[in-house]
């Protein structure tokens, strides 16, 4: 009975929190004196409107799912991962390297190029770990300033391998993971096979985590390291994978961008605003690994539908930006509707 | 005679679950009525009620004579009401002084007025001989001392009845004492006193009368010294309980444990274990008795793995096993019932399941190449759960829900049924009721009698003396004495634990002689 009630709940929360994001992000519309309807229509058009649409929704997802997976998994084990970003800059620059710099057969070259992205995501990822691990600095810290140095060193590389140019070569053919056939299919939209990629991560996640004894241990580690050690597991190296696996998804997120999206890879003057999403994909996903996707195809589509609706609604950018982020506070108020909904179910089980 | 408290048949449920059916309790002025229960049997629900926290959905209570609604703590204190918490409300980096004000500060002219605090407590520290400094700062100071605070919490919030909570759970044998001669104060001071408690022989030494409720409901209320500890256990338990842990004399063969001039130093680098020397044979128990705080801790987890030695070394059946990691002496044979459930026993938000797999997850048959096989987990676990008697709702249910008793038991099985040639149990009772100690040590036994070694690390000198076949005195790091059980006593424990020699301890209690501790 309670368990029903709470898987209800479960799946009840997200739902309301994005309704009633919607729904105050109307209410902002309104008062700023443009049309809801007509603004959510435009949403709606800009996600599904057509096959196009469709296409590039899917490959906006891409990426969502694997930074989520990466804060989700190091959430699961205890970690706050913050450097999720940074991760994705060095897997994007890496994957783009391989893929350009690299004559070699497609069923060598990709996935060597997908490879090199995961491992710089890892490695970007190891030093916090260790630093974790053996001095027990925390993690937040030295990730979030990881991203800056991640972003810096990789417009630093770009220029130099460029000659001073702001972007680098692109890839070779043998290394993308764009195609002729999804292209074909979605009115020649940029959707490419990373989102099966993606989707196969959700799995290893799953897999990692709910069946083997590596995921036990990094489970019991995040939970009580004393407990873990008294049981004998070591709780640095458990660190330390943990937090290489979580950087290893973002990674791959950046050669996603890398080898499918984008092709080559530019300075940036920000962030991609990718590897801070993806925390709240991972929280909207209650942090597992079905939820991942959920928590990503929300957040995908609302990025990319949000593009249609200046153009098809007239409603400025900053608007469309505040009504994404009042769906985003609504799913981080998750909590509160938790309690609201709980307090409902009980004042009916007292009837 | 006059009823300072009476509490009338009262009814407390929550939904389908009736937590307090009938019970009355009535206090009388200037006495100290124990409440007596198992874990579990609605002692602290119905403390609960009489503080405000809960409201019975039946009976009445009376203070003084006069019916009252005590509709929350707020109108308990302003009753006199005074809670002494078993696990102490302090700040750690505040003093004595501020700890007591905190949340009813005295101000002048809007700014604290520290001193007038202080002024008050330091009177009423004199008046009650608790001894305590009001400006020490509560990281400080013992926590015999933090608890008398908590009693001059309630005392400066000008409380006439006291309830003390499970008051001497975390004190030494010598703490204890002290408490029961502020106990004894407080009554001549006109105070009343409620002490809740599974503890019997406490109940015997300081009570006047007593309350029994088992599982919820009022079993009666006995007069403490036309009583005995027999008949106390048996109406809290609702039948016979054997006291003396009954067992056979101990027939030890070849040493498992061996420790030799063992220095560990603990995380401050000071020295805890000093040269210590400690030999365990196979079919017998050896209880460590001491006083918190002489290197037990740095000892067993030295032994375990869980802290590097500074010298000297530890074997289990004549293999080297100092500084190994924690899995490797694990695997040498050794079990561990850790010290602190909770800390190092168990992973709280892991269903209990997984923690009765926590040191044998990553072997066959509940895993094979690193995948894990939660069906041959859950089945372990239940066989556990079934053989240990680990009160549960099943396999699933997350550690964290189990009363203390059932998360110990369910450590134990898995300590016990790993087979391991050395049992190490540290405190293994610690906060549990009459049941689940006796089934705790008729483990402990029965693994003795099987020919394994353990080693049992106890603060309660009742269990060192009922459970080990040799009692050996640990103090300032080393061990100072090995006794028997039967060729000692309480007293000469206590003085050994305080560092005497075994002749200097004759002496002294020749000289004392035997009126001091009723036994």
């Amino acid at each position: 009975m309670t368990s029903m009630s709470n898987r209800m709940i479960n799946i009840l929360v997200p739902v309301i929190s994005v309704i009633l994001g919607l729904l105050v992000g109307a209410i902002v519309m309104v008062v700023s004196g443009y049309d809801p309807v007509k603004g959510y229509i435009a949403l709606w058009n800009g996600i599904f409107g057509d096959s196009y649409a469709i296409g590039e929704t899917i490959r906006q997802i891409t990426p969502y799912i694997l930074a989520g997976l990466a804060v989700a998994f190091a959430f699961r084990t205890g970690l706050f991962n913050i450097g999720v970003e940074g991760q994705l800059i060095v897997g994007w620059f890496a994957a783009v390297y391989v893929g350009a710099a690299f004559d070699l057969p497609k069923v060598i070259h990709l996935p060597l190029a997908i490879l090199a992205g995961a491992a710089a995501g890892a490695l970007w990822a190891f030093l916090p770990g260790l630093l974790k691990a053996k001095m027990k600095i925390h993690e937040v810290i030295v990730t979030i300033m990881m991203n800056y140095v991640a972003l810096y060193v990789v417009n630093a590389l770009i220029k130099t391998w460029s000659g001073g140019g702001d972007k680098t070569e692109r890839i070779k053919e043998t290394a993308s993971l764009r195609s002729d056939f999804l292209a074909s299919i979605t009115d020649y939209s940029r959707l490419h096979y990373g989102i099966i990629l993606a989707l196969l991560m959700v799995v290893l996640m799953w897999f990692l985590l709910e069946k083997t004894t590596t995921g036990f241990e990094l489970k019991a580690v995040g939970f009580n390291e004393n407990a873990s050690e008294y049981a004998g597991m070591k709780i640095g190296k458990n660190i330390i994978l943990a937090m290489v696996i979580s950087g290893a998804f973002a990674g791959l997120a950046g050669a996603m961008e890398g080898l499918g999206t984008f092709g080559n890879m530019y300075t940036r003057g920000g962030f991609t605003g990718i590897g801070f999403d993806g925390i709240a994909v991972a929280l909207l996903g209650a942090n597992t690994p079905l939820g991942v996707i959920f928590g990503a195809v929300l957040f995908g589509s609302l990025k990319y539908g949000a593009l249609n609706m200046p153009n098809a609604a007239q409603i400025p950018e900053e608007i469309v930006q505040i009504v994404i982020a009042l769906v985003i506070f609504f799913v981080a108020c998750g909590y509160a509707i938790r309690l609201l909904l709980s307090k409902i179910s009980k004042k009916k089980e007292a009837k | 005679m006059e009823y300072v408290i009476e509490m009338l048949n009262i009814r407390k449920e929550f939904g389908n679950f009736v937590a307090n059916d009938n019970i009355t309790l009535q206090l009388r002025k200037g006495e100290i009525h124990a409440l007596l229960g198992e874990n579990g049997a609605g002692k602290s629900t119905l403390m609960n009620v009489l503080f405000g926290l809960y409201q019975p959905e039946g009976g009445e209570i009376r203070v003084r004579g006069k019916k009252v609604a005590i509709t929350d703590p707020n109108v308990a204190n302003e009753l006199g009401i005074g809670m002494v918490h078993q696990h102490f409300m302090l700040v750690e980096n505040f003093t004595v002084t501020e700890n007591i004000i905190l949340g009813n500060e005295p101000t002048k002219g809007g700014s604290l007025n520290i001193s007038a605090a202080a002024k008050k407590v330091a009177e009423l520290s004199k008046q009650y001989g608790l001894n305590v400094d009001p400006y020490a700062k509560i990281e400080d100071i013992s926590v015999g001392m933090q608890q008398r605070v908590e009693i001059l919490k309630t005392l400066y919030r000008g409380a006439e009845i006291l309830i003390f909570d499970e008051p001497t759970a975390s004190l030494t044998p010598q703490e204890i004492m002290e408490l029961i001669t502020i106990m004894r104060k407080l009554i001549k001071e006109g105070k009343s006193i409620i002490l809740i408690t599974h503890k019997l022989q406490e109940i015997m030494d300081v009570s006047d009368r007593v309350t029994v409720i088992r599982k919820g409901k009022g079993i009666g209320t006995v007069i403490t010294s036309e009583s005995s500890p027999e008949e106390l256990a048996s109406l809290m338990v609702g039948r016979q309980v054997i006291f003396k842990t009954e067992k056979g004399p101990a027939h030890p063969t070849d040493e498992v444990l061996a420790v030799k001039d063992l220095v560990v130093t603990d995380s401050r680098n000071v020295e805890k274990v000093k040269g210590l020397n400690l030999s365990v044979r196979r079919g017998e128990i050896v209880g460590i008795a001491g006083i918190d705080g002489n290197g037990q801790s740095e000892l067993i987890e030295a032994i375990t793995g869980l802290r590097k030695t500074k010298s000297g070394s530890v074997s289990i059946n004549g293999k080297d096993i100092t500084n190994k990691r924690p899995r490797q002496v694990t695997e040498s044979g050794v079990g561990h019932i850790p010290q602190d459930r909770h800390k190092h026993g168990l992973v709280l938000d892991f269903p209990i399941g997984y923690n009765i797999a926590l040191q044998t997850y990553y072997q066959k048959p509940l895993s094979k190449g690193g995948i894990i096989d939660y069906k041959a987990i859950d089945r372990f676990a239940e066989q556990i759960i079934e053989q240990y008697d680990v009160r549960t709702q099943g396999a699933h249910e997350p550690a964290r829900a189990l009363s203390g008793g059932n998360q110990q038991k369910a450590i134990i099985g898995r300590e016990v049924e790993r087979d391991p040639d050395l049992l190490i149990a540290a405190l293994p009772t610690r906060g549990l009721d009459v049941g689940a100690i006796e089934f705790i040590h008729r483990r402990l036994i029965e693994q003795r009698d099987s020919g394994k070694a353990v080693l049992l690390i106890s603060f309660e000198l009742d269990e060192v003396m009922n459970v080990s076949d040799r009692i050996a005195v640990i103090y300032d790091g080393a061990i100072i004495d090995t006794v028997k059980p039967l060729e000692t006593d309480e007293q000469e424990l206590g003085l050994l634990m305080a560092g005497h020699s075994r002749k200097e301890a004759a002496a002294m209690q020749a000289e004392e002689g035997d009126d001091k501790h009723v036994q």
